[in-house]
């Protein structure tokens, strides 16, 4: 179906032009439809977080639905500021992300080198289980995973003094740690890293530097289409995670967003402020993915690779 | 040793180094022939090192889980409890296939979910990316905007939707307007008959595009002298597509849908925020079974057992795929 401009040279007659012009007409008629169809909740959201819950209920039989007309404001939003603690359901989502973007990007860039550049005993063995646990959906360890975190001991220090624990529930750790090493994060470093010229580390080692530097000075920087497009596809289902923090967090003060909404799951909550907490939590995601889309949609096509 | 690029992984820098008493003019090897063992050997220890953090957290947060899980299916183990957990044998899947309706219902669920959702969130992908992949003015634009859905989260779309189900809610108010008030809505996700396909819409409305782009970039391998050629035997659109097109897509093809079919088999968000798996057990399914037993009636050892047989169900998925992609080689 690739049009491509010119293939049949335009002396074939005007029926041809003409069936090319009508088929593109056609296009953007189901291009435009489509875009509504994919737009329309979401623009709804957002003129619905603006409105009073009266006005937001009888606006919805018309087109009035999707205009921010009639009595428009921001009481909404601090009504959820005032209802529960948004601010600090936003900042634990952001510390949970960032900490496991972050420091999944150092573990998953260092296993995924020493797996393709480096030679030591027991690469195949952690080749293969990085690939076969590349298969296992969190789903499937969810329970026995809740079970296992629950028996995990944990040490902290109370003034000064080093105290331990049993259980990791009801804190930032159990979040972040289990979701730091990541078998297609790995998969997809050893990947690219395999494309750098072998003749690189060899002029390195010359001048004695040492594996770390290698990965450091050299590895790391010609990299950054990898570190973007993990990046990103630990980003998403990091601040996107409820089935997890549902389970292992109880305590409000480390909620993230997702789970915060659980608020309003009631029968009949007061929709206009369910509308202002999702857009408040949407919007950062969609002006990230908007400043992003290049990494966004490389990073999909690299999870064609999998297969 | 020359300095040749080598794009292969299993390339180890440095070790096809020559014999000793060859002469190589070249420095590396020579530097290299003064300290193979200890260069070898700090090599060795740099490898593990480096990836010792990743193996020991895969070791500790999924490897561990799994064989946990597997050995908990066979025993009583509760969440929370004084006692340790008893061996029981087969006690849990016996419960399941015959004394639990919830969990039959449940496996239903989930496979009338994943017999709808696959064939048409991929045949809708499918179509969006042939839309997009014409060289017509804005369709980068028209990408992005299916892909919105994707990077809004699940969560968040669920909720959405469940306030537009609402009996007096924006979806029959729109069906209403189109049917010029011929057809009235029904109060979808409190109706059993209608609960499971409302949730099928919107999961196919969410994760759409991130399957388009997928089929995206397969229809972009292919080589667009194939449509010359096929333009040049008079082929018309369909024909390209059904002789062309189509049989350069098989490996896309497979990997579309074995993603879409495991994550449909996985179904759980939606099921949670909206219905709970109500109405009367029409929209329960494996994994919401799973963690409703296994975490919130604290029951660990039944809720792995439905885990194990959830995750036997992914792996016949994997392998079915891995048997397809390897037909073709």
């Amino acid at each position: 179906m690739a049009e491509s401009p010119g293939a049949p040279p335009a002396r074939t007659g005007t029926s041809e032009q003409q069936l090319r012009r009508r088929r593109r007409a056609w296009s953007y008629l189901a291009l435009t439809g489509l875009a509504a169809f994919f737009l329309f909740p979401l623009v709804f959201m957002f003129i619905s977080s603006l409105k009073p819950d009266g006005q937001l209920l009888s606006d919805i039989g018309s087109w009035r639905a999707f205009l921010p007309v009639g009595d428009i404001s921001l009481d909404n939003y601090s009504a959820v500021f005032g209802r529960v603690p948004v601010g600090r359901f936003l900042l634990n989502s952001l510390l949970v992300t960032a900490a496991v973007v972050v420091l999944g990007l150092v573990v998953n860039s260092m296993a995924g080198f020493a797996l393709s550049r480096l030679r030591w005993r027991g690469r195949g063995l952690v080749t293969g289980i990085v690939v076969a646990t590349l298969i296992v959906p969190f789903e499937t360890i969810a329970v026995p995973l809740v079970y296992w975190v629950a028996h995990l001991p944990i040490v902290f220090f109370q003034d000064g003094v080093p105290v331990w624990d049993i259980g990791w529930l009801d804190s930032y750790q159990v979040q972040i740690i289990p979701f730091v090493a990541n078998a297609f994060s790995i998969f997809l470093f050893r990947q690219y890293f395999s494309t750098i010229p072998v003749s690189i580390d060899e002029a390195a080692r010359i001048d004695g530097a040492g594996w770390f530097t290698i990965y450091r000075r050299i590895a790391v920087p010609l990299s950054g289409p990898a570190f973007a497009t993990v990046a990103v596809l630990t980003f998403l289902p990091a601040w996107n995670q409820y089935l997890w923090p549902a389970m292992v967090v109880q305590d409000e003060k480390l909620r993230p967003v997702m789970v915060g909404m659980q608020y309003f799951f009631q029968d009949n909550p007061a929709w206009g402020e369910v509308m202002a907490y999702t857009s408040m939590i949407t919007l950062p995601v969609l002006v990230v993915f908007l400043a992003f889309q290049r990494a966004f949609v490389s990073s999909v096509a690299a999870s064609g690779v999998k297969g | 040793m020359t300095a040749t690029l080598r794009l292969d992984p299993p390339a180890d820098p440095g070790h096809n180094a020559p014999p000793p008493g060859t002469a190589i003019p070249n420095a590396p090897a020579v530097r290299r022939r003064k300290r193979p063992g200890a260069a070898r050997r700090g090599e060795a220890r740099a490898g593990l090192a480096m990836a010792l953090p990743a193996v020991l957290l895969l070791l500790a947060f999924l490897i561990v889980p799994v064989l946990l899980g597997f050995a908990l299916s066979f025993t009583n183990a509760r969440l929370v409890s004084p006692e340790p957990p008893r061996f029981v044998g087969l006690d849990n899947f016996v419960r399941a296939f015959t004394l639990d309706p919830v969990f039959f219902r449940s496996a239903l669920n989930t496979f009338a979910f994943a017999a709808v959702v696959v064939p048409l969130q991929a045949g809708f992908g499918l179509f969006l990316a042939l839309l997009v992949n014409q060289r017509i003015r804005g369709v980068t634009a028209f990408r992005v905007i299916f892909f919105i859905p994707v990077v809004t989260s699940i969560v968040v779309v669920s909720i959405l939707w469940k306030f537009m189900y609402q009996p007096d809610g924006l979806v029959n108010s729109l069906i209403d307007s189109i049917t010029f008030g011929a057809w009235q809505g029904t109060a979808w996700l409190n109706n059993p008959s209608t609960a499971l396909s409302a949730i099928i819409v919107l999961s196919v409305w969410q994760a759409v595009g991130f399957h388009m782009l997928i089929w995206l970039s397969g229809l972009q391998t292919v080589p667009e002298e194939l449509y010359e050629a096929a333009r040049m035997d008079g082929a018309g659109v369909w024909r390209q597509f059904r002789d062309v097109t189509w049989p350069c897509l098989r490996p896309t093809r497979i990997f579309v849908l074995v993603t879409i079919t495991i994550a449909a088999l996985g179904l759980f968000v939606q099921i949670d925020v909206m219905t709970q798996g109500g109405p009367v057990d029409s929209t329960t399914t494996l994994v919401h079974h799973a963690v409703v037993t296994g975490y919130r009636q604290q029951q660990t050892g039944y809720g792995s057992a439905l885990s194990l047989i959830f995750f036997v169900l992914v792996l016949a998925v994997s392998l079915i795929q891995r048997h397809l992609t390897r037909d073709k080689d």
